[in-house]
C-alpha cells in the first residue's frame, strides 16, 4: 500500500504547552487508523494541523504525493481531506442541503445550483447508508443525524481521507452501529479514515492500526489484531489503571423515596408514569435504559427541576412534592447533570466563580450585605481543585476551557463540599477518558461508603455493573422491578431496555 | 371624528405618503438585515444614513446627475462598512462600541463637511430631486394609481431591493455563506471559506444599502439636507429587523406598518389636535411598534453567532 497521508516530525506548542512533539505517521487508502489518547493528549491539535486550522511550528505533511500547504483549510479540502469535528460545525437554522452546499460554489456565482447537488446527495446517501432529507432544518435533526450530515458534507467534497474526531462521543449504541456500517462501506470504496477516540472497545472493533498519543507524543503503534486491551489502556494513561472495586456495604435508612410519581410530557421529553423508587444510604441504584425513555425527567424530578403532576417525593423523610431546586439542595440533594457544559457550569465564568455558585446562601462566601468574600471563595476553590485533582491553569481560568474530565471533577467536587446525603448522577462518565472515568467512579464509591444514597442514571452497562448495588430499567417512563447486581444477566437486561416485560 | 380617521384609510394620498415614508426604512432595514445575518450588529446605521444623505445630495448639488449621486452614496456607505469591519471583524472589537463610534463619527464628519461646503448659507439650498414617474396605464387605475404608481424612480428602486435581497440571501452562494457566517462561523471555516472576508463583504453591502436609505431622504423625499434629518430612522430599522425575523419580505411589512402609522399620526394631528395634544400622536407609531415587536419577537429565529467575534485558530 502506498501512503495517502504522510505526516513527518510535527511539532506544535501553545505558549508553554507542547501539544505535539515530533509526531510522524502515515495512512493508506482503504484503511482505518485509530488515534487513541486521553483528553489533552494532542489528538485534536494534530488533526487541526493536518486540516489546516492550525499551523505547525515545524514538520511536513504530504498528501497524495504532494506537500500540503500549511494552515490552509481550503487547500486541505481541495486536496481531498475531509474532517468531522468533535463539536459539530453545522448551521442550525439552515437546511441539510444548505449546510452541504456552502463553500462548494464560487461566491461570485449569481445563482446557487441545487439540482445536481440533490442528485449527488441522493447517490451518496444510498451508497453509504447515510439517509437524510435535504430540505430538513438541521436544528430538528437528532445527534446521530447531524453526524451523518457532517460525514455527507465531506463525502460531497469528494474526499479521499476522512478524519473523524470522537465521532461516537454523543451517540447512542444503536447510532454507533449504523455509523460503523457506513464507515466500513466508505473504506471498502477506497477512502482512508483516521478515527480519533478514547473508547477502546470501539477502536478494537473497527480499526486496522492503532497509534497511541500521550502528552503530545506517539507512545505506541500497533496493528489492531495484535492489540491487547489492558496494555493499550495502560499505554494511553501511562500507568496502570486501578479500576475501583465495589465492596460490601451496610445500608442505612431510606434517603429518597418516590411514590407513584408522574410527570407531564412536553418539550420532546418522555414523561414518568407512576414511578416508585427508594434509595437507602450507602446504596447505589443504577437506572439503565436507552436515552429518551424518561431519564431526563427522572433526574429533574429528583432534584426539583421538574415539578411532578402527582405522587409523593420524600427526601430524608421530608415531603418535597412541588418544591424548588433550592429546597432539594438544602435537603441534601446533589445533582450531576447529563449535559455538564450546559447545565453544570457557566462556561464563561471562572473556575472559582463556578465553584461558589452552589454556595449563594452560605454566609462564609456571601455575607448578609450581599458582598462576596473573595478570600474564602478562593480558598474553597483551591481546595476543591486540589482534593479532586481538577487540572486548570489557575482558578481564574474560564470553566469552558477545561477538558470534560476536569469539568466533571470540578462539578462533583463542589457538590461534595455540601456533604450531600443524596447524589443524582446522570451519565456521569459520558465523553470522559479512562483516567477521568476511574476518578469519577472512585468518588461515587467513596460517597457510597459514607452512606450517601446515589442514583446513577446511565446507558453504559459496564458502568452500572461496576457501581450499582441494584439496577432498574427505565422504559417509556416506567420503572422495572429491581434486580440485584449479582443476579444480573446482561442479555436479559438488554431485552428489558428494549421494552421486554413492560 | 372616528369616522374621519377611518376615512383616511380609503384616501389614496395617505397610502402614497405611507409608501414614501417606508422607503428609507426599507433600504436601511434590508442593509441591517444583511449585516446581522452575517453575525454583525451594525449600530453605525444612523451615521451611515446621515453620511449617505449628505453625499448623495452633495454630488447632485455639485453638478452630478441623480444616478451618480446614488452610486456615490452607495460607495461611501460601503467604505464605512469596511471601516466597521476593520474594527469589529478583523480586530474582533465589540460590535456595540464600534457601531456607536461609527454613528458618531459619520454624523459629525457629515455635518462638518456640510458646514465647510456651505459656510454662510442659512437656508439649506435645494437640488432638482427625483420627480414622480407616472407608470403608463397603471397610474390611471383609480385609487391604486395614485397610491402605488405615481412615485419616483428611487421609490421603485427601493421596493425592488426587497426581491433583490431575498434573491441574494436565498439563491446565491454568497448569501448562503453570509447566513452560515452568522449561524456558525466554524461551519464556514470548516468548508474552507474565510469568515472574516464574508462578514466584511456583508457589512459593505449592508452599509451601502443604509447609505441609500439616507440618500432617499435628500434626493427623493425632500430636496435638501438638514441637520438631524435622519432622526432615529436607523434605530427604527434595527427594531424592524427583529420584527421581520431577518426575512426580507417581512421587512416590507414592518416598514409599511411603521410608515403607515407615521402618515396616520400626521393626519390625525390635524383632525384631532384640538382635543388631544399632538405629542400623543407623535408617540403613536413608536408605541404601536413596541406592541407589534412584543408579539413578533417572541417566537423569533435569530442568527446564532450574532455579536460574537470570530478569531481564527482559537479554541471554540
Amino acid at each position: 500500500m502506498t501512503a495517502l497521508l504522510n505526516v513527518k516530525n510535527i511539532d506544535k506548542s501553545f505558549g508553554r504547552l507542547n501539544a505535539n512533539k515530533n509526531i510522524s505517521f502515515d495512512v493508506a487508502s482503504g484503511e482505518i487508523v485509530a488515534i487513541l489518547g486521553e483528553n489533552g493528549a494532542g489528538k485534536t491539535t494534530l488533526m487541526n494541523i493536518i486540516f489546516g486550522h492550525y499551523v505547525a511550528d515545524s514538520g511536513l505533511i504530504n498528501f497524495n504525493g504532494n506537500e500540503l500547504k500549511a494552515g490552509d483549510t481550503k487547500a486541505a479540502i481541495d486536496a481531498g481531506i475531509g474532517m468531522v469535528h468533535q463539536h459539530f460545525t453545522l448551521a442550525e437554522n439552515l437546511t441539510v442541503l444548505e449546510n452541504i452546499l456552502v463553500g462548494t460554489q464560487p461566491l461570485y456565482q449569481p445563482r446557487l445550483s441545487e439540482r445536481k447537488a440533490k442528485e449527488k446527495l441522493k447517490y451518496l446517501a444510498a451508497e453509504f447508508g447515510l439517509e437524510l432529507s435535504p430540505q430538513q432544518l438541521v436544528r430538528n435533526l437528532s445527534v446521530g443525524e447531524k453526524q451523518r450530515l457532517e460525514i455527507l458534507k465531506t463525502l460531497f467534497g469528494d474526499c479521499k481521507l476522512l478524519i473523524l474526531d470522537e465521532p461516537t462521543a454523543s451517540l447512542t449504541p444503536q447510532e454507533v452501529k449504523t455509523l460503523f456500517i457506513s464507515i466500513r462501506k466508505m473504506v471498502a470504496s477506497g477512502l482512508g479514515v483516521i478515527l480519533i477516540s478514547h473508547k477502546l472497545n470501539e477502536i478494537l472493533e473497527i480499526s486496522n492500526r492503532i497509534i497511541v498519543l500521550r502528552s503530545g507524543e506517539v507512545v505506541g503503534k500497533v496493528k489492531t489484531k495484535n492489540a491487547d486491551k489492558t496494555q493499550l489502556g495502560e499505554m494511553i494513561v501511562g500507568r496502570k489503571i486501578n479500576r475501583p472495586i465495589r465492596k460490601e456495604n451496610s445500608f442505612k435508612e431510606a434517603r429518597i423515596q418516590l411514590f407513584q410519581l408522574s410527570t407531564k410530557s412536553g418539550n420532546g421529553l418522555a414523561a414518568l408514569k407512576n414511578v416508585d423508587l427508594e434509595v437507602r444510604g450507602g446504596e447505589i441504584i443504577g437506572v439503565a435504559g436507552v436515552a429518551g425513555n424518561g431519564q431526563k425527567a427522572l433526574a429533574e424530578v429528583l432534584t426539583g427541576h421538574n415539578k411532578p403532576n402527582s405522587g409523593k417525593i420524600f427526601v430524608n423523610g421530608k415531603n418535597l412534592f412541588g418544591k424548588t431546586p433550592s429546597d432539594f439542595m438544602n435537603s441534601g440533594v446533589a445533582y450531576i447533570p447529563e449535559d455538564r457544559n450546559a447545565d453544570g457550569i457557566i462556561g464563561d465564568m471562572s473556575v472559582w466563580e463556578n465553584i461558589i455558585l452552589t454556595e449563594s446562601k452560605n454566609l462564609k462566601f456571601f455575607n448578609k450585605k450581599g458582598i462576596l468574600n473573595i478570600k474564602n471563595s478562593h480558598e474553597l476553590a483551591n481546595s476543591v481543585c486540589q482534593k479532586n485533582d481538577v487540572r486548570c491553569q489557575s482558578i481564574e481560568q474560564s470553566a469552558r476551557l477545561l477538558s470534560g474530565g476536569n469539568i466533571q471533577k470540578l462539578l462533583i467536587g463542589k457538590w461534595l463540599e455540601r456533604k450531600p446525603s443524596v447524589i443524582v448522577a446522570c451519565q456521569p462518565s459520558r465523553g470522559l477518558d479512562e483516567g477521568a472515568i476511574s476518578a469519577v467512579h472512585k468518588t461515587l464509591l467513596s460517597e457510597r461508603k459514607k452512606s450517601t444514597a446515589i442514583i446513577l442514571i446511565s446507558e453504559d452497562l459496564d458502568e452500572l455493573l461496576l457501581l450499582a448495588d441494584k439496577i432498574v430499567v427505565l422504559f417509556n417512563g416506567k420503572l422495572s422491578q429491581f434486580i440485584e447486581n449479582s443476579n444480573l444477566n446482561p442479555n436479559k437486561l438488554g431485552l428489558m431496555m428494549a421494552g421486554d416485560g413492560f | 371624528m372616528i369616522l374621519d380617521l377611518l376615512e383616511l384609510l380609503f384616501n389614496a394620498g395617505f397610502w402614497a405618503a405611507t409608501i414614501r415614508i417606508a422607503c428609507p426604512l426599507l433600504l436601511a432595514t434590508l442593509g441591517e438585515l444583511i449585516c446581522e445575518r452575517a453575525g454583525v450588529l451594525n449600530l453605525g446605521i444612523e451615521g451611515i444614513m446621515t453620511i449617505g444623505a449628505l453625499v448623495g445630495w452633495t454630488t447632485v448639488y455639485l453638478g452630478g446627475d441623480l444616478s451618480t449621486g446614488i452610486l456615490v452614496a452607495a460607495i461611501v456607505g460601503a467604505s464605512f462598512g469596511l471601516l466597521h469591519a476593520f474594527f469589529s471583524v478583523y480586530l474582533g472589537a465589540s460590535q456595540h462600541v464600534t457601531g456607536i463610534g461609527i454613528t458618531l463619527f459619520a454624523s459629525s464628519i457629515g455635518y462638518y463637511s456640510f458646514r465647510l461646503l456651505l459656510p454662510s448659507s442659512t437656508t439649506p439650498p435645494k437640488i432638482m430631486a427625483f420627480q414622480p414617474l407616472e407608470i403608463p396605464f397603471f397610474s390611471d387605475i383609480p385609487f391604486l394609481g395614485i397610491a402605488l404608481f405615481q412615485h419616483t424612480a428611487f421609490t421603485y428602486f427601493a421596493f425592488l431591493m426587497i426581491p433583490a435581497v431575498f434573491w441574494l440571501m436565498n439563491k446565491t452562494p454568497l448569501g448562503l455563506s453570509i447566513k452560515v457566517a452568522g449561524e456558525n462561523p466554524m461551519a464556514l471555516e470548516a468548508q474552507g471559506l474565510d469568515v472574516l472576508f464574508v462578514r466584511t463583504i456583508a457589512l459593505m453591502l449592508g452599509s451601502a444599502l443604509m447609505a441609500l436609505g439616507g440618500a432617499y431622504l435628500t434626493m427623493s423625499a425632500f430636496d435638501a439636507f438638514y441637520f438631524g434629518m435622519v432622526n432615529g430612522r436607523g434605530w427604527i430599522a434595527i427594531a424592524l429587523v427583529i420584527f421581520a425575523s431577518w426575512q426580507p419580505f417581512r421587512v416590507m411589512l414592518g416598514a409599511i406598518l411603521f410608515a403607515g402609522l407615521d402618515a396616520f399620526q400626521v393626519r390625525a394631528q390635524q383632525l384631532a389636535g384640538a382635543f388631544i395634544a399632538y405629542q400623543f400622536f407623535l408617540m403613536l407609531p413608536y408605541l404601536l411598534s413596541i406592541v407589534a415587536m412584543v408579539f413578533a419577537a417572541r417566537s423569533t429565529y435569530y442568527p446564532r453567532a450574532l455579536l460574537i467575534p470570530f478569531r481564527r485558530g482559537e479554541r471554540h
